[in-house]
């Protein structure tokens, strides 16, 4: 059974979390994720979990860095500026391999920039932020529903891989209300589980993996006694910085995730098929575009919406082909122009790419997509 | 338990020599930290070590518990999250007097704040050791350091000041000079319930040392003796014959304040009761 509710994106991911069985938050807030922050503190102890409102944004990041090594699934929602803060401890969770989900709701910066308007211009700070050469996820939900949807998916990809994901939110999402559909009870919801070793204690290697690549990790306390450490490390976890022992944590690092980019990576095609031209759109942005496309269709324009869902990996395959299959493809994002960067790369010149910026605060309404769709397009 | 006992079973096989200095006093710390373990008689499952960046920190990757070597002065916001997300666990939290107090200041006044119990030791040796003998709030005032050629003109904190008034409930100082009086002082930390800090006073003769002319390690060794008095002998001199001198045991200790895990399962209690 199940009910339908009128919700604000920040709420659908609170309900993403305790679906997912998140026991542990630790945040602090900050526009426009604080209604996330505040909601799990509610919540949280009802379900036996618990909620810290932590000192600074870097503390959070500590602390769910540590209370995953518990065993618990960890969430903790910030904004640009605590984004900023917590990025040196997010190279950490990448060189641990400690599962975790940061909730960023993205608003205007750089800096203290406008706390309440939406901006999607954290796209490369979430691939690049923090320092030295790393490797991790970042889903970007277009819907309140998508919201719920893509948390559980975060857990999901975030203990099957042992790398910290991003839910990158924009201020529309995050802060929009719409209909969406829960289940009455979410026992029935597949809980996402982390490996845990088949071998006995004495035999433990924390970092010594399958063809998966992806290390078991057993909570502290269960009987498995490991060493985490943030220095470059070899299958014992033990500190090891021998050219061989960089390289081979370093490709490890990347392959786990780039071996898999067809079980991580997904793109929402809408008006695809006999597309001629694409506009590429994800996030609060994309809801304009799906109208432009409708728009661009009832005149009789073949025109289609290519909606990344995971941001990062970027959907090389799917940017690749897009460039065999249409003539023009025009990028809109919320900032001066991220992805659109990407999109460039991966299209080699194939075709042209134009960008549709929108940075002054306000996301661009359909008929806005629209005309720069015409003007790109003709 | 001998020292070699105590070695075969708390120290991870095959991870020593460790990589500390000849003379540095980080070992007979470190050793503390066991001897107050076995005393105790901990299972080892069940005791976590987390450490932040520096020389002292390297010490949770030599002993055989659930150990982090997180990041610099994040040692205390990763121990919150373990001892909050698993109560069951002893959590121990090994810094360094830059560690603590600079990078990582305001994460120990919140965590003293809080009363979460966890025991840390925090090994102050007046400088930053790892990275070639800089100053750290610890330094004191007119030392010479690798930041400092002409000498520091800050003032040091009184950490056991510090803590205190921020919320600790047990605070304590040693020197590696009274090394069984710190293994003793560790162990009545983790015994007790709430957020406990031990100042193990150490020696880096190669950095802090060497640059304030200080001799050998057994001379600095000689200096801790020289200059620490118990608490209540260092309360009876006057203001002139404190310069220079530090007292030494259980500085404060709190009874009855609440620890954070303890209340957050009342809140939870709670929030299911009243559901």
């Amino acid at each position: 059974m199940s009910k339908i509710l009128l919700l604000q994106g920040n709420q659908a991911v609170v309900e993403g979390a305790i679906a997912a069985g998140v026991k542990f938050f630790g945040g602090y807030p900050i526009t426009p994720s604080t209604e996330v922050a505040e909601s799990l503190a509610e919540k949280l102890p009802k379900v036996g979990g618990k909620f810290i409102q932590m000192e600074d944004e870097i503390a959070s990041m500590g602390a769910i860095i540590g209370a995953s090594l518990t065993g618990k699934k960890v969430m903790t929602a910030t904004s640009g500026p605590g984004f900023s803060l917590k990025q040196e401890l997010i190279g950490y969770a990448c060189m641990a391999e400690i599962p975790l989900v940061i909730v960023n709701v993205q608003r205007v910066g750089p800096s203290t920039g406008q706390p309440t308007s939406p901006s999607q211009g954290d796209i490369m700070q979430a691939r690049w932020g923090t320092h030295g050469d790393h490797w991790l996820i970042a889903l970007t939900p277009a819907s309140v529903p998508e919201c719920f949807d893509l948390t559980l998916r975060a857990y999901a990809l975030s203990e099957k891989y042992r790398v910290p994901v991003i839910l990158l939110m924009d201020e529309v999402i995050g802060h929009m209300r719409e209909k969406i559909e829960l289940p009455d009870n979410y026992d029935e919801i597949p809980q996402a589980e982390r490996k845990l070793p088949t071998c006995p204690p004495e035999e433990f290697k924390a970092y010594a993996t399958d063809e998966s690549l992806v290390p078991a990790m057993p909570p502290f306390g269960s009987g498995y006694r490991w060493h985490v450490t943030g220095l470059v490390h070899d299958e014992t976890g033990f500190p090891k910085g021998t050219p061989a022992a960089t390289l081979a944590a370093t490709n490890r690092q990347h392959d786990k995730l780039y071996n898999n980019l067809d079980d991580i990576v997904e793109v929402e095609n809408y008006e695809m098929d006999d597309a001629e031209y694409a506009i590429v759109a994800f996030g609060g942005a994309a809801r304009a575009a799906y109208e432009a496309v409708d728009m661009a269709r009832a005149k009789g324009m073949k025109v289609g919406l290519v909606r990344p869902i995971t941001i990062w990996p970027f959907a090389e395959k799917q940017m690749k082909a897009l460039a065999g299959k249409v003539k023009h493809i025009m990028v809109h994002e919320l900032n001066y122009g991220q992805y659109v960067l990407e999109v460039e790369r991966a299209v080699a010149g194939k075709v042209p790419v134009t960008l549709f910026a929108k940075y002054d605060n306000e996301p661009a309404s359909p008929a806005e997509v629209f005309a720069k769709m015409e003007e790109a397009f003709k | 338990m001998n020292m070699e006992e105590m070695i075969d079973k708390y120290f991870r096989p095959g991870r020593l020599p460790h990589i500390w200095c000849p003379g540095c006093g980080n070992g007979i710390v470190t050793g503390c930290i066991v001897k107050a373990v076995a005393k105790l008689d901990l299972p080892k499952d069940n005791v976590a070590v987390v450490s932040g960046i520096g020389c002292s920190s390297r010490a949770s990757g030599y002993l055989d518990f659930n150990t982090v070597h997180s990041a610099h002065g994040r040692a205390l916001p990763v121990a919150t999250g373990v001892k909050l997300a698993d109560p069951n666990l002893n959590v121990i939290v090994v810094t360094g007097d830059g560690d603590a107090t600079a990078i990582g200041g305001n994460h120990l006044i919140h965590a003293a704040r809080r009363n979460i119990d966890m025991t840390v030791v925090l090994y102050n040796n007046s400088i930053y050791g790892m990275t070639g003998g800089q100053y750290s709030p610890l330094t004191p005032e007119h030392a010479k350091a690798a930041t400092a050629p002409y000498g520091t003109i800050e003032r040091s904190f009184d950490i056991a000041e510090l803590v205190k008034a921020a919320g600790a409930t047990f605070v304590a100082r040693a020197t590696t000079f009274h090394a069984p009086m710190l293994a003793d002082l560790i162990a009545q930390g983790i015994e007790h319930k709430g957020f406990s800090l031990i100042e193990a006073v150490t020696a880096c003769p190669i950095s802090f040392g060497r640059q304030n002319k200080m001799g050998g390690p057994a001379d600095m060794i000689k200096w801790q003796r020289d200059h620490a008095l118990p608490l209540a002998a260092f309360e009876k001199l006057s203001e002139e014959q404190k310069a220079g001198k530090f007292p030494i045991g259980v500085l404060y200790k709190a009874e009855g304040v609440k620890e954070y895990t303890e209340a957050y399962d009342e809140l939870i209690a709670a929030a299911q009761g009243g559901k």
